[in-house]
């Protein structure tokens, strides 16, 4: 794959690169994430997650998913 | 005799005690314990997600959302920014609008940022969100918080986790008097009598996370808890007697030989 259409995202402090054409959807697939048991931020705006298929990555975007855990 | 029902927000529980789900060595013992406990609500705290190891139990696994309320909580968080945008994304996973709100001001004590908090009470409650405030015991800076539309006002006992009980028993006394949303006592309970002791001020509920989940057997104290916080509530229900500092025979006088 061409070096050029690869862009590098943070995901929950992470780097990963990706193709250029990843889409959020394509991003919590290839994570497995369960959908429904998460929030999803892009950018510090929290994303409509019906939108997921519709939103693509540029460089450098930054994505939170956070779910519950225990705490008092 | 009358149902006791505590009412937050509109919303009806029959249990006066609300657990937190933290420190347990692990969600079964967890889950357990709330069960034993008899909990209708659990504190819970919004984190990442493990992205590098998949497998990893989710707290929903084990605690299900649909049968027990989750209270979204903004432990961690020490300003309003980020209490703020903590408790948008807990409402993001499930539509919760009841949460907890903690803004910390002191890394050592865990006391609460009393400006922050209420700075955090007054836009959460403008976007529709209830909000039951972890807050010092201080009436007035209580007062304001529920002028500003608080669900709930959560005194601390002691600091979180210290187990040390009610240290301000004035103060609690006082909001005790002057707080017509429901008054929770939040973090310091160490044992039964402490949760006792502050249902019979006329608390509404207690909040305990720590005296259960480090206890050397959770379940047994999740249980003592249960019964501490019913026996305490129907004491103040049943209005005491007067102390009295002189004696009263508890069998009559009249035929006694």
């Amino acid at each position: 794959m061409n070096k050029k259409n690869k862009i590098k995202i943070v995901v929950n402090g992470k780097i990963l690169t990706v193709n250029l054409n990843f889409s959020l959807k394509n991003l919590i697939e290839k994570l497995k994430t369960p959908i429904n048991k998460v929030a999803i931020e892009l950018n510090e705006e929290i994303v409509d997650k019906k939108k997921l298929s519709k939103i693509f990555f540029k460089n450098k975007d930054k994505v939170e998913i956070v779910h519950f855990i225990g705490g008092g | 005799m009358k149902s006791d029902i505590l009412k937050i927000a509109n919303k009806k529980f029959k249990s006066r005690l609300i657990v937190g789900t933290g420190k347990y060595k692990n969600m079964k013992e967890c889950a357990e314990a709330i069960k034993i406990s008899g909990a209708e609500i659990v504190t819970v705290a919004l984190r990442r997600v493990n992205i590098s190891d998949k497998s990893k139990p989710l707290l929903m696994d084990y605690i299900d959302p649909k049968k027990i309320m989750y209270l979204p909580n903004t432990a961690g968080c020490f300003t309003s920014k980020d209490a703020l945008r903590t408790l948008r994304l807990a409402r993001e996973i499930g539509g919760w609008k009841l949460v907890k709100l903690e803004v910390l001001g002191d890394k050592k004590n865990l006391f609460p940022e009393m400006i922050e908090t209420l700075k955090s009470t007054e836009v959460l409650t403008k976007e529709g969100f209830k909000v039951m405030v972890y807050c010092n015991d201080d009436p007035l800076m209580c007062k304001r918080l529920e002028n500003s539309g608080a669900a709930a006002i959560m005194p601390l006992a002691a600091p979180i986790g210290s187990g040390l009980g009610i240290q301000n028993k004035t103060n609690i006394r006082i909001l005790r008097k002057q707080t017509k949303v429901p008054l929770i006592i939040d973090a310091g309970i160490g044992q039964a009598s402490d949760a006792v002791e502050a249902m019979e001020m006329g608390c509404d509920a207690v909040l305990i996370n720590t005296a259960i989940a480090k206890a050397k057997d959770p379940f047994q104290m999740a249980e003592s808890m249960k019964y501490a916080v019913l026996s305490g509530r129907k004491s103040f229900l049943s209005g005491r007697i007067m102390p009295n500092f002189q004696g009263s025979p508890t069998s009559p006088k009249e035929g006694l030989i």
